[in-house]
C-alpha cells in the first residue's frame, strides 16, 4: 500500500511539476495520433459518405469489410505493419520502421474502419431524409457527399473524437511498429506498459493520470457536441 | 438563364413560350410489392396554367407528382416532357426544369438563409446574384427576420414558405406543389398563394395538390380529379365544378367517402 501510495505522490508531482521528459512522451503521443485521426478522418469520411448517398455494385460487400475490420486485433494490425515496413518487407526501403511514421501508418489502418463506420451511420438516416430532395435538384455524388457531411458536421466531429479516443490509448500495434525507443517512438501507452513491468509505478501512473483526464475530456466534448447538435438539428 | 424574379408590372405576361415541354402520360402504370399504384394513365400538361390534382388520400396523387420529376420510374408506359427545351438551357449544367415541393418539407441542417443559398449555389450562381436572389425570396416568403434561423426550428408554416421559396428561387419552368398549404394557418396560406399566383404570372406552369376544395376553385385552371390510382376526371376548373362528371368526384366534393 505504502509503495503504491508513493508511486501516486510522485506522479502526481511529475504531473504538476511539468516533468520534460513526461511531456515529451505526452506530446509525441498527441502528435501521432492527431495525425493520424486527420488521415484516417479524410479516408474514413469520404468512404462513409459514398457509402451512405451512392449506390454502386459492391456496396454491401464494402460495409461488411469496413465492420468486420472495425473488430481488427490492434496487434494484428501491428504485425501486418511491421511486416509491411520490415526490412525485407514491400516497403522496406523506406526504413520506416520504428519511426513515428511506421506508429501513425498503424493508427491509421486500426481507426479508418471505425470512423467509415461510424459515419456511414450518422450519414445513413440524413441521406435517407434527403435523397429525393438531391435528385429533384438532379445533383452530381461529390454535391451529395459534400452537403451530407456538412449538414452532420457536429455528429461527425463526435465521430472523430471517438477516432482519437482509440488511437491514443491503443498499445499493441504501435509497440510492434514503434519499438518503444525513448525519446523516438516511445508514447504515452507503450510507456506505461514498460514502466510497470520494469516496476517504476510513478511514470506509469503520471501517464495514466493524463491518459483518463484526456478520456475525460473527450467524452465531456463530445456531450457538449451532441447537445449542441440537438439544439441546432432540431432532430 | 431566364431569371427575372423581378415582378412584372402587374397583368402583363412574361415568357408566355414555356421553356420546358409539357408532361405527357402515355399508359403509365406504377406497381409496388404487386400492388398496382397507378393504373393506365393517359394524360397531358399543358405548359402554362395552374392544374389542380384533387383525391382521396392514398389515390396515388404524391406519386403521380414523383413520376412527373423522374423520382419514379413507371412500371410500364411512357412520360415524356418535363425536360428542358433548348431555349432555357444554360451552358453546363441544365438548369432545373421543374421544381418539387415535397408534402413534407425537406429541409438541410442550416440556417434559412443557407437553404436557399444552397439551390443557387448548385446552380453555379455568381456570388453577388446568389446574395441578392436569396434575399429577395427571403422577402417574397415573408421571411426576411427569420433568414439566420435554423430552418428546422422554424414553425410549420414558415417551412412550408421556406420549401416554396427555395423551389422558386431558380425560377423553374414548372412548379409542383404538394399541399403547400395543408397544416397553415389561413395568413400563410394567403401567403403561398400569393407566391404561387406570382410565379405563374411569371410564366411559371404550376401542379397543386391540395385537399382544400376552396383553394382549388380560387387557384385551378383545370382539374384533375384521381382516384385510387386512376384519372377519372380531366377538366377545366369551371366545367368540373359545375359538373364534375364523375360520381366519386361528385361525392369527394360533396365531403362524403367515395364509394
Ligand atoms: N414507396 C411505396 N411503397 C409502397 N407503397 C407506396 C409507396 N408510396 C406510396 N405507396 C402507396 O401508394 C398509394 C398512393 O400514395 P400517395 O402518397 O400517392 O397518396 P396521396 O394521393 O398523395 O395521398 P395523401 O392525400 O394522403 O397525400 C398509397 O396507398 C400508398 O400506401
Ligand atoms: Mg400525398
Amino acid at each position: 500500500m505504502g509503495e503504491i501510495g508513493q508511486a501516486f505522490a510522485i506522479a502526481f508531482d511529475l504531473v504538476f511539476s511539468l516533468d520534460r521528459n513526461l511531456f515529451a512522451i505526452v506530446l509525441l503521443s498527441l502528435k501521432v495520433s492527431l495525425t493520424a485521426v486527420i488521415i484516417a478522418c479524410i479516408l474514413g469520411f469520404g468512404l462513409g459518405a459514398g457509402l451512405a448517398s451512392l449506390r454502386f455494385p459492391g456496396r454491401k460487400a464494402i460495409i461488411i469489410m469496413i465492420n468486420a475490420l472495425m473488430g481488427l486485433p490492434p496487434v494484428v494490425v501491428g504485425l501486418l505493419v511491421y511486416l509491411l515496413l520490415s526490412r525485407s518487407g514491400p516497403f522496406g526501403v523506406l526504413s520506416l520502421l520504428y519511426t513515428p511514421m511506421a506508429m501513425i501508418i498503424a493508427q491509421v489502418i486500426l481507426i479508418t474502419p471505425l470512423v467509415a463506420a461510424l459515419c456511414l451511420q450518422s450519414l445513413q438516416d440524413l441521406h435517407y431524409e434527403y435523397d429525393e430532395f438531391f435528385r429533384s435538384l438532379n445533383l452530381s455524388p461529390s454535391s451529395k457527399m459534400k452537403t451530407l457531411l456538412w449538414d452532420a458536421r457536429l455528429s461527425l466531429l463526435t465521430v472523430a473524437l471517438a477516432g482519437f479516443g482509440r488511437a491514443i490509448s491503443e498499445v499493441g500495434a504501435v509497440m510492434i511498429v514503434g519499438g518503444n525507443i525513448n525519446h523516438v517512438t516511445r508514447i504515452m501507452t507503450t510507456a506505461i506498459a514498460l514502466e510497470t513491468s520494469k516496476g517504476t509505478l510513478a511514470l506509469a501512473l503520471a501517464l495514466g493520470i493524463i491518459l483518463i483526464t484526456i478520456s475525460v475530456a473527450i467524452n465531456a466534448a463530445a456531450m457538449l457536441i451532441r447537445s449542441t447538435a440537438k439544439r441546432y438539428a432540431h432532430a | 438563364m431566364l431569371d427575372q424574379i423581378n415582378e412584372p408590372p402587374a397583368g402583363t405576361i412574361k415568357n408566355t413560350i414555356s421553356r420546358c415541354s409539357p408532361i405527357v402520360f402515355k399508359s403509365v402504370c406504377l406497381e409496388i410489392d404487386g400492388q398496382l399504384l397507378i393504373n393506365n394513365i393517359n394524360c397531358s400538361f399543358d405548359t402554362l396554367g395552374k392544374t389542380v390534382i384533387i383525391g382521396p388520400n392514398g389515390a396515388g396523387k404524391s406519386l403521380l407528382l414523383r413520376l412527373m420529376t423522374g423520382l419514379i420510374k413507371p412500371t410500364s408506359g411512357s412520360i415524356s416532357g418535363g425536360v428542358q427545351s433548348s431555349q432555357g438551357q444554360s451552358e453546363g449544367k441544365p438548369s432545373v426544369c421543374y421544381s418539387l415541393v415535397f408534402q413534407n418539407p425537406v429541409l438541410l441542417r442550416r440556417s434559412t438563409y443557407e437553404n436557399i443559398a444552397f439551390v443557387l449555389r448548385e446552380q453555379k450562381c455568381g456570388k453577388e446574384e446568389l446574395v441578392k436572389k436569396t434575399n429577395l425570396a427571403l422577402k417574397l416568403a415573408r421571411l426576411e427576420d427569420r433568414a439566420q434561423t435554423p430552418a428546422r426550428s422554424l414553425s410549420g408554416g414558415e417551412q412550408q414558405r421556406l420549401a416554396l421559396a427555395r423551389a422558386l428561387v431558380v425560377n423553374p419552368a414548372g412548379l409542383l406543389l404538394d399541399e403547400p398549404t395543408a397544416s397553415l394557418d389561413p395568413a400563410s396560406t394567403f401567403i403561398v398563394e400569393e407566391m404561387v399566383n406570382k410565379a405563374n404570372r411569371n410564366g411559371t406552369k404550376i401542379i397543386f395538390v391540395t385537399h382544400d376544395i376552396r383553394q382549388a376553385k380560387r387557384m385551378a385552371d383545370d382539374i384533375l380529379f384521381v382516384n385510387e390510382g386512376r384519372i377519372l376526371v380531366h377538366k377545366p376548373a369551371r366545367a368540373f365544378f359545375k359538373d364534375p362528371e364523375s360520381k366519386k368526384a361528385q361525392a369527394y366534393l360533396d365531403g362524403r367517402l367515395p364509394l
